[in-house]
Order: C-alpha cells, then structure tokens, then sequence
C-alpha cells in the first residue's frame, strides 16, 4: 500500500513486539511487513530441530541473536529413544559461525552436543552472553573449558539436567580473571567428587562476579564451603546448594546461618543433597522471602519438612518427595496460601508397596486450600474418581495436570471403577487446561471427554490406556489447540492415525511406541503426507523384514519444511516416496 | 452432526470387543493384541533384580521394570539410587585433608583411580593401577584387619 510507513519507523515499532506468535502475525500482514520483519528479528524459537534446517533459518532471519532448539522428544527423558537417535547441534553451530557473528544466546534441549560445537560457539560469536544447556548429552568439561576460557562476556551458563562427562581439569580456572559479567551459572549437575583446586576457583569465580543472581551448585561443594561462598555473593536471588550434610558442628551451624541471613534477596533455593534435618533451621531467616523451594533432591522426611516449608509463608513453587506424605501437604495448604506450582516425585517409585502416606487426600488438600494452584504434577499410588471431581471443582484455574499413578492401568481404588469420569471433570471444569498426562484405568470415554472439552489442551500424555482406535480418534479429531501428543502402550492403531492426516500437520509432534501402528500404515501415511517426516524406529532390524501389518516398535511423526533427515542412525527408517519405491 | 456420521463410520469399521475376543477381526490384528498383552501384562516375578530392562518382547518382563515407567527423568533416577552410598576415607601423602569418596557412586576401578586424580589434582593413578611394576607409585588400601592391599585384586562388587 503507498500508505505505510518508512521502513524505520515500522522496524522501530516491531522492535516492541517481542512474543514469537505476534512476530510471526506481523509477517503474515502483506509482503514489505514480512520483509521489513525477518530483518528485524533478533530472537528465534524451534520446538524442533527438524522441523527447519539451519540454511532456511539464516535464509529467512539474517540477523538473529539468540536462538533457541529442541532436539529428542520428550519421552527420550524416560529412555524410551534410542541412544543415537539424532538431535545434533553441530550442523546448527557450523552453520550460524559462520552466518551469525553477533550471535548473543543459545539455548538448547535434549540435543547432543560436542566439545567441537562448544568450542566453536566460544570462538565464533565475539559478544556471546547466554549459554543454556537443558537435558542436554555428549560434551565434557573440556567443551565447557572453552567457553569459560573464551567467552569474554558470559552472562549465562547454564547446564541443567544436562549429562557432561566429568574429566578432571579444573574448568573453572579457565575462566579468566577478568571475567566478572556472570548474572547466572548453573553447575548442579555436574559430578560429586572435586579437587580442593576446582572448589577454590568456585570462589574466586564468585567472589568476581558481582552480577551474579543465580548460582546452582553441584554435590561435590561441601557445606562448610557454602558460607564462604554465600558472603561473597549476598546480591544471590536463586541459590542452589551443594550437599547439605556434615559432621555437626555449632560453629559450621551458626557460621551458614549467618551467611543465609546476610543474602536479603533470596527468592529461590534448592539443592539440599544428603540434607540432614538438623542443619535446615540455617535457612530459616530468609524462608519468609522464598517463593521457590525445590526439595526434590533431598531425603527429608515428612515432620522436618513440615517445619521448614510453613516458614515458607510465601511460597508460589514446591517440588518435594513424597516423603511430604498427606499430612506434611494438608499443612502446606494451610501454609503456603500463594501456591502455584506442586511438584511431588516418588522417592520408591520401584516398591511394589507404597513406603509412604501419600494419597489423593494430599492432592485434595492442597487443591481445597491453595486458590492459585494451577500446575500440577504427582506421583501416588492410587487415587478415585471422586477425588479427581473435587479436585476440578475446587481448581477450575488447573492450566497443567500431570497424575501419574504408579502402576499402570491402576482403577478406582473404592469402586474399581476406570478413572475416565474424574479426568472428565477435569478437563470439563478446568478451561484453561493446556497440559494434561493421565493415568490409571482408562477406557475411550475418557478420550471422548477430551475430545469434547479439552479445547485449549497442548500437549497430551497417554500410557496404558484406552481400548480401541476411536480413543486417538477422539483426540485428533476433537482437540483444536493440540500440538504434542505423545502415547505409549495403548491399542491405538492405523485406522484413527490415517483418517486424522491432516490434522499431524497441525502439531509440532506425535509420539506413539508400543502400540498398533503397522509399517504399511506409516508407509501410507509417510507417502500421502510429504511435508510429514514419519519415523519408524525400530531395534528390532528393518521393518520391511516383518509382514507389513505388524506393528512398528515406535512412531515419530513430525512436520517439517526440511524434508527427511540424513543423519538417521540404522534403527531409524524415514516413510517417504523414495522409501515407498524401494521397498516395493 | 458431521462428527458422528464419521464415529458411526468408524465404529462400524473397528472391532470393539474386549481385547482377546475373536470374532471376524483377521488373524493378524489378533496376533497384534497378543503381543501387546504379553509385552505390558505379563505378571514375571516380583524380584526388582532382574536386569531385563530393553528387551520389550521378552515373556519374563517384570511389571516393575516397564522401560521408561513410571516417567521419572533419568536425571532424577540416578539421584533416588543413592541408598547405596559406601563413604570411604582417602589419604594421599603430603596433602593436608583427606577426603570422602561414595564407592556406590563409581562403576570399577579406572572410574575409581579416575577419581582419585580428580580429588587431588595429580596424575598417575591409572596408570598405576593398569601396570604396577612401571610405576613409582602403587594404590593400597587397609581393609577391615587393618592390613595393606594391593589396589585391584578384589572384584569390584
């Protein structure tokens, strides 16, 4: 239109546009937006690395910043993809070296990462900043040693949950004295065993930083190290402490507690390895400050963990072992009136007996007394459908419900009913809801009350549940927003999978191992839909090795612009027209 | 409206039996639930020693030990193991502090002697461990008597 504006000042408006769905709507107004705001756009997101490749990425945004990627599916977090499966960095790093100087942050997920990309990110962006590494498998301490060495001003690092091999070396040190820009460095997952010289340059590293609001410290940092390092960074709002376990001596005691209450602007606290009860009251003074408490990495028992969470006034995130039990959460219900976010994980979760109090009774308390609950995620051993009806009624705010009841197919304990009613209600009540994992025993009703109500719903979690195809039928065909949806051991088959094609292409993903898809299906499916990637995983050898109808081991099926990967290992089978043609 | 055309579709296509139920379903969709009965019910034995872990289709699966369930992290699995925590003292000449190591944490000797390099920052420890003869130093232990052993010759379970 002769109407718009210069070019400078739209690219100044976009500037203030920062959310990737407005970004992406802008695009979508007429050609010179989309023009004017590939160029302007600094900040990317990919839920899968490949669903794009690197050259249509580059191609599209010449002038990114920071990028973020997704590799493995989620299920790869419970074993269920194969080692070698695929979710490489590397071809991503080669290519943005080169196309993205000035790139500023990286944040990857479940993907593999080499000491060669690392390397090469500290080399090859002059101005790098943030560096988040979550789930992520394949590097060592040498890797991290180029980053700290080369990165003149880290702000972020960050290695969550990440499996790094530990190879000695003492890292740290090579970051250089100079090196002072650190905001965040997240180190809990590393190893358990470190040299004196490693734990000192810790705290010279921490002792330089003044910026530093995040500090997560791995096992091997000892307790009566914590103090030291707490007085140098008392500006820590988030504070992840190493093992929290020592001989019990009152000066070690009153030397930590005066560190704690030196640190006025602690939000956040976890850790707590090997925590023994008696050291918990240090933390005391700054409980009332503490919005999150991640206890999920300690065995405290029920009573001590009473104690310290009602200090915890204030409280909007607990994850906790169920060693919580009913009791410790119909106190926390009474406590902690700002809860948000209850995380309780199964400290057994092998036991055939439960080794625990822990119920839908503390689910029911928490839901009754915490008004701003709305995520969710618990372990138990058993639960009723009358429990999930209070619970939906009393939290109609729920946006993320995961129950996972141990042992599959587990029914109503009281009626041995299936549990399809109670989901029903939530997904009925809670309107909001856009995460949802189910449990227990379930039939294809409950997949019709999803189907019908769960309209805002992203992602779906389904194990040993169901009966037949009109289950994932419900689903596909019924749930407008769903973009992940990941099934396993279910008797969900071709049928329900090729009469909702299209909608695949709606989603980021779908997920389906044990159940009864048959290779001819995927080879249909993977023909009919080009702009699907279908893999057929299978350890088993190759599927065309078995009559076409058998079922496949597991199913990844995903859009993508990107066609069909080239870095499959053997046991991954890509369903296209050039495999149709080959194998027939 | 149009929905349920395509459910009545649908429901005339499929069996909707119980699993198990033959009926005019073909030999083969039938053959399909068999094994998928077999893989997920089987009742096995209670024992949580079995080591069957990958192996989906194999008749003796313990409930317990269903690949990836419950969906508990890895990451979070290797810290619940950590009931098998065996703390041991390790000295080395001439450093002021000895130090604890979890021998629960560490899979067999070079992972160990790894360690021990890692702890006091010194090298030669593999080395010593893989050829004793070439090497100026040895690893020794003092066991429950209170003698002096030789690093090695113990198993590691």
């Amino acid at each position: 239109m002769a109407y718009s504006f210069p070019v400078e000042v739209l690219e100044h408006i976009f500037s203030f546009i920062d959310s990737d769905n407005d970004r992406n709507a802008v695009s979508l107004v007429c050609k010179s937006w989309y023009e004017i705001e590939r160029w302007c756009r600094r900040k990317i997101f990919i839920g899968n690395c490949y669903a794009v490749t690197p050259r249509i990425m580059i191609r599209r945004f010449p002038e990114l910043r920071s990028v973020s990627l997704k590799g493995k599916p989620h299920f790869a977090d419970f074993n269920l993809v194969p080692e070698g499966w695929g979710g490489y960095v590397d071809p991503w790093v080669l290519a943005m070296g080169r196309a993205y100087p000035f790139l500023e942050e990286l944040r990857l997920k479940r993907m593999v990462v080499s000491d060669e990309a690392l390397e090469m990110v500290s080399k090859s962006f002059k101005n790098f900043k943030v560096l988040v590494l979550s789930s992520c498998e394949g590097f060592t301490t040498d890797g991290l040693a180029s980053i700290a060495a080369n990165c003149r001003n880290l702000r972020e690092l960050d290695l969550r949950e990440s499996d790094v091999e530990d190879l000695g070396g003492n890292w740290l040190s090579c970051f250089p004295e100079s090196c002072t820009s650190l905001v965040s460095l997240n180190i809990s997952c590393l190893g358990s065993d470190w040299s004196l010289q490693s734990l000192s340059a810790l705290e010279r590293l921490v002792g330089r930083s003044p910026n530093l609001r995040r500090l997560r410290l791995n096992r091997a940092v000892p307790l009566d190290k914590l103090a030291n390092l707490l007085r140098r960074a008392p500006q820590l709002v988030e504070l992840g402490t190493g093992t929290f376990s020592s001989e019990l001596r009152p000066d070690v005691f009153s030397n930590l507690s005066g560190a704690f209450s030196g640190c006025k602007e602690l939000k956040a606290l976890s850790g707590f390895w090997d925590a023994v009860p008696s050291h918990l009251p240090a933390v005391y003074t700054i409980c009332s400050g503490l919005t999150s408490l991640n206890l999920s990495d300690a065995n405290i028992q029920s009573s001590d963990l009473v104690k310290l969470i009602s200090e915890c006034q204030n409280l909007q995130r607990l994850w906790v072992f169920d060693y919580i039990e009913d009791s410790g959460l119909e106190a926390l219900a009474e406590s902690c009136k700002n809860l948000q976010e209850l995380r309780v994980f199964p400290s057994d979760p092998y036991a055939m007996e439960p080794n625990v109090t822990l119920t839908e009774q503390g689910l029911v308390a928490v839901s009754e007394g915490c008004p701003k609950l709305e995520s969710v995620l618990y372990f138990c051993r058993q639960f009723t459908n009358n429990a999930l009806f209070t619970i939906a009624k009393n939290r109609p705010n729920l946006t993320r419900f995961r129950l996972c009841i141990i042992e599959p197919r587990t029914p109503d304990y009281i009626t041995l009913e299936p549990l399809d009613a109670g989901f029903g209600a939530i997904v009925q009540n809670c309107k909001e809801l856009r995460r949802l994992s189910l449990s227990g025993l379930l039939t294809d009703r409950v997949f019709e009350h999803i189907g019908t109500h769960a309209k805002k719903l992203e992602m779906l979690s389904i194990a040993f549940a169901g009966d037949s195809d009109l289950g994932l039928y419900h689903v596909l065909s019924g749930c407008k927003s769903l973009r992940k949806l990941e099934i396993r051991d279910c008797p969900f088959g071709d049928k329900a999978l090729l009469a909702n094609a299209a909608k695949l292409e709606t989603m980021r993903s779908l997920w389906m191992s044990s159940c009864l898809v048959s290779f001819e299906a995927c080879k249909l499916l993977g023909q009919k839909m080009p702009r699907l990637n279908v893999e057929v995983i299978d350890e088993r050898g190759p599927p065309d090795s078995r009559p076409e109808s058998y079922p496949v081991e597991k199913l990844y099926i995903y859009r993508s612009v990107a066609g069909p990967r080239l870095d499959m290992p053997a046991f991954v089978w890509t369903m296209d027209e050039e495999l149709a043609l080959r194998l027939s | 409206m149009s929905t349920r055309g395509v459910e009545a579709e649908i429901i005339t296509e499929l069996r909707l039996g119980l699993p198990g139920n033959s009926s005019s379903g073909e030999k083969n969709e039938k053959k399909k639930k068999r094994v998928f009965d077999e893989m997920v019910n089987d009742e096995g034995n209670s024992s949580c020693s079995g080591n069957e872990r990958k192996n989906e289709n194999t008749e003796k699966m313990n409930k317990a030990q269903v690949v990836g369930w419950p969906p508990v992290c890895s990451y979070r699995k290797k810290l619940i193991q950590r009931d098998n925590t065996m703390y041991v003292k390790i000295s080395m000449d001439g450093a002021p502090f000895l130090r604890k190591i979890d021998l629960g944490n560490h899979k067999g000797y070079p992972e160990l002697a790894l360690a021990f390099e890692k702890l006091f920052d010194c090298h030669g420890i593999r080395e010593a461990l893989k050829d004793a003869d070439n090497s100026e130093y040895i690893p020794i232990y003092e066991d429950k008597d209170g003698d002096w052993m030789l690093v090695g010759d113990v198993p590691w379970e």
